[in-house]
């Protein structure tokens, strides 16, 4: 059970992460697909973050000379506003394109499957 | 202001630079000019760049001054020597050629976007290859990757939407696995820069993390390499993009996030993972073997030229990942050749296409049959193209692939079935690649269109410069061969 | 001029004047001029390498390091020689009978034809003066991919099926045997040059040693051993200058002298008499003989009766060179040469027949002897070649065989010699009769007379060689010595 409980940002990812990645996966509508997949990099930022919390520890500002104090790690915290950048990119071009894909099939699911029929190309 | 020993910055600054201009810039022509220049100056810095790591040693460049590991380290060696040459030299010739054809497909109020998303692709590639940092790895892969999704979906066919998306999706998935697995190298480690990470790993090597991470590294930048079976995304990411868009992404894209494949999982973990060689011997190279049939087959039954050659590169990347999962230094230097070699002939092979594509609306085998009467150096261009990637003797394909047998053929009896397999495939492609110049030649012409005439001349001359390549570097390969021996001699330094 | 420069010149010559070609195809007559200039040139580079080579030397070009231990290179030794400057010699006669056979054809795509021709030569010098074992399969390979568009020339569908065959036979046994074979043979000895007395003495034994040969006879598919002879014949589809010069010369002649390179400079002669599991291979040359001559003996079409000659005179040398007695080795050099008159001039007359009525059955050459006497005179000289009939040069090189075979007493040999010629008689023979001594059933709808005059020079002069041959073979048996002497 305490290994559980220790171990609970590790749990939040890792659900997270399925359910981003089952999103991903299993939806025909391209939006869902895409909300999925921010989950999914959701669930990565959190690890990322977490991993840098050091139990106790404070923000990484030195306050009235005190090296001493703990810190928490704020590279991690650095590269995942890198990381949420590229994420609202992508997020962003996908929905672009999800608008597209509407003004060219009328539809945003089931894209794939009608040019094995029929239509121009 | 001695720019020498900045270059290693400048290979990726310039276009990155560049790119926010080109948006400003409303002349096609002149956006076009612009975009070529910058890619002729990156393809210089990187002959330059070779010349320096041919003469000693690595190049190190510290971002800002500050030392690595804190600091933000660049670091060139043979290895992304190789690429660098690739990527630069392939988008200097795509452009070089491809002006008609990409106001043609692309059309001319969005040449400018166009470019500039070519040039951060551009970056984006170069920086994954000169980054010391994983981390910055990310952030390049993606810089590159968005890049290209915008450059693909810039097809004239609606189908390339929906090839686009899937491409996006994978590519996502792809490079957060990577993330994941950099993070939970990092928890481990406390760093990204790649050198101090592979000494670091000694301490915690065997641990469930790394393994764990390396998986994901592995899994991740399969995806984005299409290794079988990950590959489901290109064939149409491949087919609906501008042709010249094909020519520059299939030359390079793939064989990046293999560098970074090879990079991570030769330099960084193979020193430090037990039994780490199992993951070649029963993951990669299984899948490697399979990639290679499985793509050659279904090259032979692809109507359309486009997704053929996209399935044969499937095949293709089969082959480097077999040469690699060797993990011997001959098997190394026939991954690293095949890597150079494979884009030289695939990137002949779609600047010829791209030429077909400007006089034939679609690229099924029977619409453009009889093609080469009305323009033969196109399809002599092609067929000479493809007789390097069949692997003829006396073009380039043929050097990395005897290179690749004679690396095989050093493990006994796995060695010759392999080397039956990689026969087979050869084989394979003789058929694939000669139905599709059959068709082209000999043909009988379906349409009335008299219209099909030659390609343009720019880019003719900058298919045949990349034909020329693929004779040159069949019949001397010193350059490459040199390199690829560097890199694999360094690749041995990395090893237990 | 240096020995060096005129090997680079041998091999670039054809490739300058292919580039030519390609951008003067406008121009017809320009065209050709550079088709013929280019041959004679050639011919002239070729031919002042043979008194070098006669007095002893073994001029050596190195063009290049295709990749760490491989270098490119080309050293003329007396059997390239020989090879070469009978393909250069014959294409001047074969470029003047080419323009009289595609303009009296009226044939499309002749710019093509002639610029692939030129290609194929000089992949054919490359394979002629090839400095080892590499750099012979890179012009090997070049060779078959050159000759690829020349043989669909038609373009419609039976003849792309042909082609296909073709390229496929070819390409797939020197992918799936050749290069293995190449590739062991690397990995075995280390290094791939020719040396006097073989690379593999002492590296490969037993059974091993006849796998390894396997490998080599059957991947190096142009020389047309059975059961890989199939390509032959699909070949002949191609326009008949393609096969006379290069199905009856430059191609298969490059299989069998290759074969001869692999089995002297790779193996060793010496290796191979001590060898047991090797002696399959003059039954085998035997059975292609006879078998092949079978085969002619049911053909109805013209080409293809001497496409399956073709194959049986090639295992002539085969089998000469694999009874391993000097004299036979002499007399397998020396029948690359005396073949070549004959088939060439055979193969001119097919097509002049064809140019001038369009006749390609056996069964519509009643009589044509009197309409076409030039051309029909020259059909029987080639004829009698085939068969060995004094005084023709296939009679001296029979001579050889035969001598060789009894020297080493192979019965098998001497048996097939007897039996082959007395078939090679039964296939001519009658296509004689027929063309000088019966009627024609009816006058053809178009009156003709011989074919262009190019065509009808072209096979008199080497219908003349033929016979020249047979009286003046002094220096190519002297060259063919030189190369049993080593």
């Amino acid at each position: 059970m305490n290994h559980i409980l220790n171990l609970f940002n590790y749990w939040v990812f890792v659900l997270l992460l399925m359910i981003g990645f089952y999103a991903v996966i299993a939806r025909d509508n391209l939006v869902k697909k895409l909300l999925g997949l921010s989950i999914f990099q959701a669930a990565v930022f959190l690890l990322f973050i977490s991993m840098g919390k050091v139990s106790g520890g404070t923000a990484p500002i030195v306050l009235d000379g005190d090296w001493d104090a703990i810190f928490s790690n704020p590279l991690p915290q650095v590269l995942i506003l890198t990381a949420i950048v590229v994420g609202i990119s992508t997020l962003a071009l996908g929905l672009a394109i999800v608008v597209r894909i509407k003004e060219a099939y009328g539809r945003i699911s089931d894209v794939d499957a009608p040019e094995r029929r029929s239509g121009p190309p | 202001m001695n720019l020498v020993p900045h270059l290693p910055a400048l290979q990726v600054v310039l276009p990155l630079l560049v790119a926010p201009i080109l948006v400003l810039l409303r002349d096609a022509r002149l956006c076009w000019l612009a975009a070529l220049a910058t890619s002729v100056t990156g393809l210089c810095i990187a002959i330059a760049i070779t010349g320096q790591v041919l003469d000693g040693e690595t190049l190190r460049y510290a971002m800002g001054g500050w030392a690595e590991p804190h600091g933000i380290g660049l670091r060139v060696d043979e290895l992304s020597t190789v690429l660098l040459l690739v990527v630069n030299g392939a988008s200097t010739l795509a452009l070089l050629g491809g002006r008609a054809s990409l106001l043609e497909q692309v059309g001319e109020p969005r040449q400018n976007l166009l470019f500039a998303a070519w040039l951060l692709a551009v970056a984006g590639l170069s920086g994954i290859l000169v980054s010391a940092d994983a981390f910055n790895i990310f952030v390049f892969m993606e810089i590159s990757s968005l890049a290209s999704y915008i450059l693909i979906a810039g097809g004239p066919s609606r189908r390339a939407l929906p090839a686009v998306f899937k491409y996006l999706i994978a590519g996502t998935v792809g490079a957060t696995f990577y993330l994941i697995g950099v993070g939970m190298v990092f928890m481990m480690t406390g760093t990204l820069n790649i050198s101090d990470m592979e000494l670091r790993l000694a301490e915690v090597g065997d641990t469930n993390v790394i393994i764990v991470a390396a998986g994901f590294i592995t899994i991740g930048l399969a995806l984005k390499a299409a290794v079988f079976p990950l590959h489901a995304w290109m064939p149409n990411a491949y087919a609906f993009s501008p042709h010249i868009v094909t020519a520059f992404i299939a030359a390079c894209s793939t064989k990046v996030a293999l560098y970074v494949l090879l990079r991570m999982d030769f330099f960084v973990f193979q020193k430090n993972l037990v039994n780490h060689e199992w993951q070649f011997a029963f993951v990669l190279m299984p899948l490697a073997a399979f990639g290679i049939l499985f793509g050659s087959i279904a090259a032979v039954f692809e109507q359309n030229i486009k997704r053929a050659l996209a399935f044969s590169s499937l095949a293709q990347i089969g082959y480097i990942l077999l040469g690699a999962s060797l993990i011997t230094v001959a098997g190394f230097n026939a991954a690293v050749l095949h890597l150079f070699n494979h884009a030289l002939a695939k990137g002949a092979l779609f600047l010829a296409v791209a030429g077909i594509g400007m006089r034939f609306a679609h690229l099924r085998l029977d619409e453009v049959r009889g093609a080469g009467r009305r323009m033969p150096w196109t399809l002599t261009a092609f067929a000479v193209a493809g007789l390097s990637l069949v692997g003829i003797p006396g073009t380039a394909g043929f050097v990395s692939k005897w290179a690749l047998i004679l690396a095989v053929l050093d493990r006994g009896g796995l060695g010759v079935a392999l080397l039956v397999l990689i026969i087979v495939s050869s084989l394979l492609a003789v058929v694939y690649v000669g139905r599709i110049v059959e068709a082209l030649w000999f043909g009988e012409p379906a349409g009335k269109d008299q219209a099909v005439r030659e390609a343009p001349p720019m880019m003719l001359v900058a298919t045949w410069i990349a034909v020329a390549a693929n004779l040159w570097f069949g019949l001397d390969a010193s350059l490459p061969g040199e390199l690829a021996g560097r890199a694999a001699e360094d690749f041995l330094r990395h090893l237990p | 001029m240096s020995s060096g420069l005129l090997i680079a010149l041998a091999l670039g010559l054809p490739l300058a004047g292919a580039v030519l070609i390609g951008l003067l195809g406008r121009w017809p007559n320009v065209r050709e001029t550079v088709t013929l200039v280019t041959a004679l040139a050639l011919a002239v580079c070729v031919w002042s390498l043979v008194p070098e080579v006669m007095d002893g030397a073994r001029p050596v070009l190195r063009v290049g390091q295709m990749m760490p231990g491989f270098v490119i290179a080309f050293e003329v030794e007396p059997l390239g020689t020989m090879f070469a400057a009978l393909a250069s010699g014959l294409w001047i006669v074969n470029s003047v009978y080419s323009i009289g056979y595609m303009r009296g054809n009226r044939e499309a795509n002749q710019t093509r034809f002639y610029a692939c021709f030129a290609i194929a030569l000089a992949a054919t010098m490359g394979v002629a003066f090839a400095g080892n074992l590499l750099t012979l399969f890179l012009c090997y390979e070049a060779l078959t991919v050159s000759t690829y568009p020349l043989v669909s020339h038609k373009g419609d569908s039976a003849t792309v099926r042909s082609a296909r065959v073709y390229l496929g036979i070819l390409i797939g046994a020197s992918i799936g045997l050749l290069l293995p074979a190449i590739l062991w043979t690397q990995h075995l000895a280390g290094t791939l040059d020719f040396e006097v007395g073989g690379i593999l003495d002492g590296r490969v034994t037993g059974v091993a040693t006849g796998f390894l040969l396997g490998l080599y006879v059957f991947g190096i598919a142009k020389a047309a051993i059975m059961p890989v002879h199939r390509w032959l014949p699909a070949a002949m589809v191609a326009p008949t200058p393609v096969s006379a010069l290069l199905h009856a010369v430059a191609v298969v002649k490059a299989g069998v002298f290759t074969v001869t390179k692999v089995v002297t400079y790779t193996f060793g002669i010496d290796f191979l008499a001590g060898q047991s599991h090797v002696d399959w291979v003059t039954p085998l040359a035997a059975f292609t003989i006879l078998a092949a001559s079978a085969v002619a003996l049911a053909q109805s079409n013209l080409k293809r009766l001497l496409a399956y000659s073709t194959i049986s005179q090639l295992s002539y040398i085969v089998m000469a060179a694999s009874v391993l007695a000097p004299m036979s080795l002499t007399g397998a050099a020396v029948h690359m040469v005396s073949h070549a008159f004959g088939k060439i001039t055979l193969f001119f007359a097919a097509g002049a027949i064809y140019v001038a009525s369009k006749k390609t059955e056996l069964y519509q050459l009643h009589g044509i002897g009197r309409r076409m006497p030039w051309t029909m005179a020259a059909f029987t000289l080639g004829a009698l070649s085939m068969i060995g009939v004094p005084p023709t040069a296939g009679f001296v090189s029979k001579w050889y065989i035969l001598g060789g075979a009894l020297q080493a007493e192979n019965r098998i040999a001497v048996f097939t010699l007897v039996a082959s010629t007395a078939l090679n008689a039964a296939y001519f023979l009658p296509i004689i009769y027929r063309a000088w001594f019966r009627d024609e059933q009816q006058a053809p709808a178009p009156e003709h007379g011989e074919a262009p005059w190019p065509m009808v020079l072209a096979l008199t002069v080497t219908a003349g060689l033929t016979l020249a041959f047979f009286l003046f073979n002094q220096p190519v048996i002297e060259l063919a010595r030189q190369l049993v002497v080593m």
